[in-house]
């Protein structure tokens, strides 16, 4: 009987396994594991996707509003954008653009524009999409430009960079911190157990963002883009770690009582070898579940920071600093289209939220 | 001895809707409870005897539902009524809960809210069907405590479950059954929690307060033991399906159905020789959704027919009568 | 039950402690100190400080004390209550902030409330109606609000407010009532002005709350508990709001010590947004001008707010869970 065939190999898998095989019923949660895997392959390919020089400004594009692709004219297919004329109202001083009916800008795949390293490595300037004859003052704005006149699309994709892996080095530095104090928590138990939970309570009941605040601007403004990025991902990751230590002391106070586990240390296992081989496996799925919840958490900080003008500083792109020029009503109501750099923070949180939840229940389906 | 029943299941069918598919957990279940006599039903875990509890009660899980059959309050009388066809949340099956049949839970620790004193709970219990006011609710609560063998029942009403023991909860939990004066009471697995000497003491009380008010007893079990002490008729349920109903020594001194007399050999007898092993029934109990074709005992009977057991299962024992579901005494008959 | 009090009041005093330590690091962690800030601050105006005059004004700040006398030195004005001089103003950092922290707690206190009054009936419904069309719908809401991070969704409210109503929907005060004395017109004007930043620093707080309020009501339908009030022949609604939603309440009690950090956090940043007068914008400014004092001050207020927050909702979990009450544990 297939059933009873499908049961047999449920009871043989292992505990990573029977939680992927839980997790692929979770629909929502499935199409949230896509959803971030394209983001993170956006992240890689970030300035093959970029059209414009993310950092060029030029006073003469400020403001441009979106602009979409004209897929056919009067000789059938023929994919372009309209050049675009700026003239400045002398009552408001603001730029209006119209285009230019005489220009077409004809938009080719794999055209050449900025240059960059590809991978960090290869040298190249090929974008995924761009004009046949790039010039300086012209380019393609599907989300309009910035003040400064900076391709907001471009910047965008850049940002996915610092502000996906600012996330990741976080929870990595948060999970490592954990582990350890969650670990020797919930293992040795006792004084230990207890003066490390007081800690915790005590880290918890802090409010995060004035903390961060005075910490990120006491940052020397000398410092480098790179050395300020470690800066920030150290002091989001050092209150983050309290929630993955919780979930990690839990687990081991829950699997010291479990028979396996006594059954390994009467057989005289190491506390080394019962940890890597026996408990580890079994609360991984745990683990992993509890990371791809605090990563949005991570993700958000970041974001509130650099909007705040503490985190990260330009010439840095992240999406907090693309947000931070939306700050506002005034170049909001002028400039509407600068909220987008919303969207995918939206959009990454949401999945990660529901994978997260999907993981968690594809772990332990008894709560 | 009576002969009249108080309430009649005929041949209830309950189904629960799981993501796998629809799993039947009572099948064709006929039962009677006769005032002053205890019914035993009894069977391993997972056979349905808890559901069969429940869905006289209505009170069945969202996901599980009566699809056949009847349960019959007062049958044969003018006041006849089909519990199975009321709409579960209504007034008229609400009085019947506690007031006619009323439910003593297994787990004396849980089956009783942390939160509230038993006191609290015993009153909204009281009033809940014949409101007599909260002075004289709490003096009813008092005597049922007293009853129930709690002793200063007075100071212990305003006590929370959690400062009683495991036996106290059952005798509040017995308590809790009998506010409502009902002549119905289910008990399900009220001992099984406990410790051996207060399982006796506990059941002692049951025994004696369901002769004191000729109540009907429906007690759930695994343990043939609790049966031999304290029931007057049996019924053996096997995944769903009563397989054998009987007096009970009947059921002890000619068991009809194998299964019935398999549980029988797995019960420790004094009289065995030192270090005989304890007979057990080979297998496990199928998971409810891989439910053997026919007679769902085959795969692990000693005595099966091959083509005949699993193609078909053997007729269901007619309502009010004593008999085995089994192709093996049907061919004798 | 005493126990348990005196346990959670030295947790307090232990938070307060540690706020009180972070705060004095932040104060110092700037390169130079108070003193040399002062100087540069003076400079910038034109006047002049000898290095003599220097010398004597560290001295009388403590500053050529050892850090840990310093700290000390410095908790001890605290405590009377002179938190120093804020350099950006010139003026005692008490009278800088102002009215700004009771405002602080107004809003913080009105999201909590509304957090609380919009997450408890959904969360009962979303569970007790589990898989239904509402429970999709507010499980969806849920999801929304804590994806989006509440700077966000003031920053659109005002948008839209401002583009399509012409309204402005920041601040605590219409403009005749900014700067006048407190009345009872004032006051009116405020509780007209909180309603909107309460409802923006609430949707994360109230998604949160809804999940785990249905995800512990889930639970507690499921406990024997329930079928036995069940089996007493009372009602469905009633049944279920007595006994099973009482004991989700009690994580329910217990998640408002996190909630309000957390809406104090968001309260800052909203603020900025929305021009609150609150101490969020004050701060920024403090930590931009590097006016430590001043910022200082903030983040330990903030902190000691929260710390109380916590001590509320621990006798809030004593009052509505007898076991503690009596036995000191859960």
């Amino acid at each position: 009987m297939s059933g009873s065939l499908a049961d047999e190999r449920l009871a043989q898998a292992g505990q990573l396994r029977l939680t992927w095989i839980r997790f692929k019923r979770h629909k929502l949660a499935f199409i949230s594991l896509f959803v971030i895997v394209l983001f993170y392959l956006v992240a890689i390919f970030a300035d093959t996707l970029a059209i414009n020089d993310p950092h060029a400004t030029d006073a003469r594009r400020s403001y441009i509003p979106p602009q979409s692709i004209v897929w056919f004219d009067d000789t059938g297919f023929n994919p372009h954008v309209s050049g675009l004329t700026g003239k400045r109202d002398m009552k408001t001083f603001k730029i209006a653009y119209v285009p230019d009916p005489n220009r077409k800008l004809k938009v080719v795949l794999f055209a050449h524009g900025y240059s960059y390293n590809l991978f960090g490595l290869i040298p190249t300037d090929i974008h995924l999409i761009g004009l046949q004859t790039p010039q300086p003052i012209d380019g393609i704005f599907f989300l309009g430009t910035d003040q400064l006149g900076r391709d907001l699309f471009s910047r965008m994709m850049v940002a996915t960079r610092i502000s996906l892996s600012i996330g990741l080095v976080s929870v990595g530095l948060s999970l490592t911190l954990g582990i350890l104090l969650g670990g020797v928590s919930g293992l040795y138990g006792g004084i230990v157990d207890t003066v490390i939970q007081r800690i915790i309570e005590v880290i918890r009941s802090i409010p995060t963002i004035p903390l961060w605040m005075g910490v990120a601007a006491a940052l020397p403004n000398t410092w480098s883009v790179v050395q300020i990025y470690f800066a920030i991902t150290l002091i989001i990751s050092l209150i983050g770690w309290t929630e993955l230590a919780r979930v990690v002391r839990g687990r081991f106070l829950a699997l010291r009582e479990e028979d396996f586990v006594i059954a390994a240390e009467l057989v005289g296992a190491s506390q080394l070898r019962i940890i890597l081989r026996h408990m580890l496996p079994s609360f991984l799925s745990h683990i992993i579940a509890a990371v791809s919840l605090a990563l949005p958490a991570m993700i958000i900080s970041e974001t509130s920071l650099s909007f705040l003008g503490l985190g990260l500083r330009p010439p840095a792109i992240s999406w907090g600093i693309l947000l931070q020029d939306a700050q506002n009503v005034q170049v909001l109501s002028g400039a509407p289209w600068l909220l987008c750099a919303a969207i995918p923070v939206v959009l990454v949180i949401l999945a990660f939220n529901f994978l997260g939840d999907g993981l968690r229940d594809a772990a332990d389906p008894y709560g | 001895m009576v002969e009249f029943s108080l309430l009649s299941v005929r041949e209830l069918a309950v189904e629960f809707r799981a993501d796998t598919g629809t799993v039947r957990a009572l099948d064709s279940v006929s039962l009677d409870l006769r005032p002053g006599r205890v019914l035993g039903v009894v069977g391993e875990s997972g056979c349905g005897k808890s559901v069969t509890a429940r869905a006289i009660l209505r009170i069945l899980d969202r996901n599980g539902s009566i699809v056949a059959g009847r349960v019959l309050l007062d049958p044969d009388t003018p006041a006849e009524t089909d519990l199975s066809q009321l709409d579960p949340e209504s007034q008229r099956m609400r009085g019947v809960r506690g007031a006619r049949v009323g439910l003593i839970f297994q787990e004396p620790m849980s089956a009783l809210s942390m939160q509230y004193t038993i006191g609290n709970q015993l009153i909204e219990a009281i009033r809940a069907h014949n409101d007599p006011g909260k002075a004289a609710a709490r003096e009813k609560a008092i005597a049922l405590l007293g009853d129930a063998g709690i002793p200063r029942p007075e100071t212990r009403i305003d006590a929370y479950p959690f400062q009683l023991s495991g036996g106290l909860r059952q005798r509040v939990g017995i308590a809790l059954a009998l506010a409502g004066d009902p002549d119905i009471l289910i008990a399900d697995e009220p001992t099984t929690a406990l410790d051996v000497t207060t399982q006796a003491q506990i059941l002692t009380l049951l025994r004696r307060l369901q002769q004191e008010k000729n109540i009907a007893l429906m007690l759930i079990t695994h343990d043939m033991g609790v049966i031999a002490q304290m029931a007057d008729d049996v019924a053996v349920m096997y995944l769903g399906r009563v397989v054998e109903y009987a007096p009970v020594g009947e059921l002890f001194h000619a068991p009809r159905h194998p299964y019935t007399r398999a549980l029988l050999r797995s019960v420790p007898d004094l009289r065995a020789t030192p270090r005989q092993r304890l007979a057990t029934i080979g297998g496990a109990v199928p998971q409810p959704n891989a439910r053997p074709t026919g007679c769902p005992f085959h795969p692990r009977c000693p005595e099966v027919i091959p083509g005949r057991c699993d193609a078909a299962p053997p007729a269901p024992i007619p309502p009010g009568a004593a008999g085995a579901s089994c192709f093996r005494l049907e061919d004798a008959a | 039950m005493l126990n348990y009090i005196a346990r959670r009041l030295m947790l307090a005093v232990i938070t307060c402690a540690a706020i009180s330590v972070l705060t004095f690091i932040i104060i110092r962690l700037p390169p130079g100190d108070f003193v040399d800030a002062y100087i540069a601050n003076l400079a910038s105006t034109g006047s002049t400080v000898t290095a003599d005059q220097a010398e004597a004004m560290r001295h009388e700040y403590g500053l050529d004390r050892p850090v840990i006398v310093q700290y000390f030195l410095w908790i001890a004005r605290v405590v009377q209550g002179d938190f120093g001089v804020s350099m950006m103003w010139r003026r005692p950092v008490t009278e800088v902030i102002g009215d700004r922290l009771w405002l602080t707690m107004v809003v913080s206190f009105a999201a909590l409330f509304l957090t609380w009054t919009i997450a408890l009936p959904i969360g009962i419904y979303s569970a007790v109606r589990q898989y239904s069309i509402g429970d999709y719908i507010a499980t969806m809401l849920g999801f929304m609000g804590l994806a989006i991070p509440n700077f966000l969704l003031a920053l659109i409210l005002m948008y839209f407010g401002f583009r399509y109503l012409g309204l402005s929907v920041g601040g605590l005060f219409s403009a005749e009532y900014a700067q006048a004395g407190w009345s009872g017109a004032k006051l009116w004007d405020l509780a007209k002005h909180v309603p909107l930043p309460a409802c923006v620093l609430a949707l994360a707080g109230t998604a949160q709350l809804i999940r785990i309020m249905r995800a512990n009501l889930l639970d507690e339908l499921r406990k024997p508990y329930v079928v036995t009030a069940k089996a007493k022949g009372i009602g469905n609604l009633r049944v279920i709001l007595k006994y099973p939603v009482r004991a989700a309440l009690n994580p329910f009690a217990s998640s408002i010590a996190y909630i309000f950090p957390y809406l104090v956090s968001g309260s800052i940043i909203v603020s900025l947004v929305l021009g609150l007068p609150t101490v969020g914008p004050l701060l920024l400014q403090a930590l931009v001008a590097q006016d430590m004092y001043l910022a200082g001050t903030i983040v330990l207020l903030l902190g000691l707010m929260t710390v109380v927050g916590t001590l509320i909702s621990d006798l809030l979990l004593m009052w509505i869970e007898p076991r503690l009450r009596l036995t000191g544990r859960l």
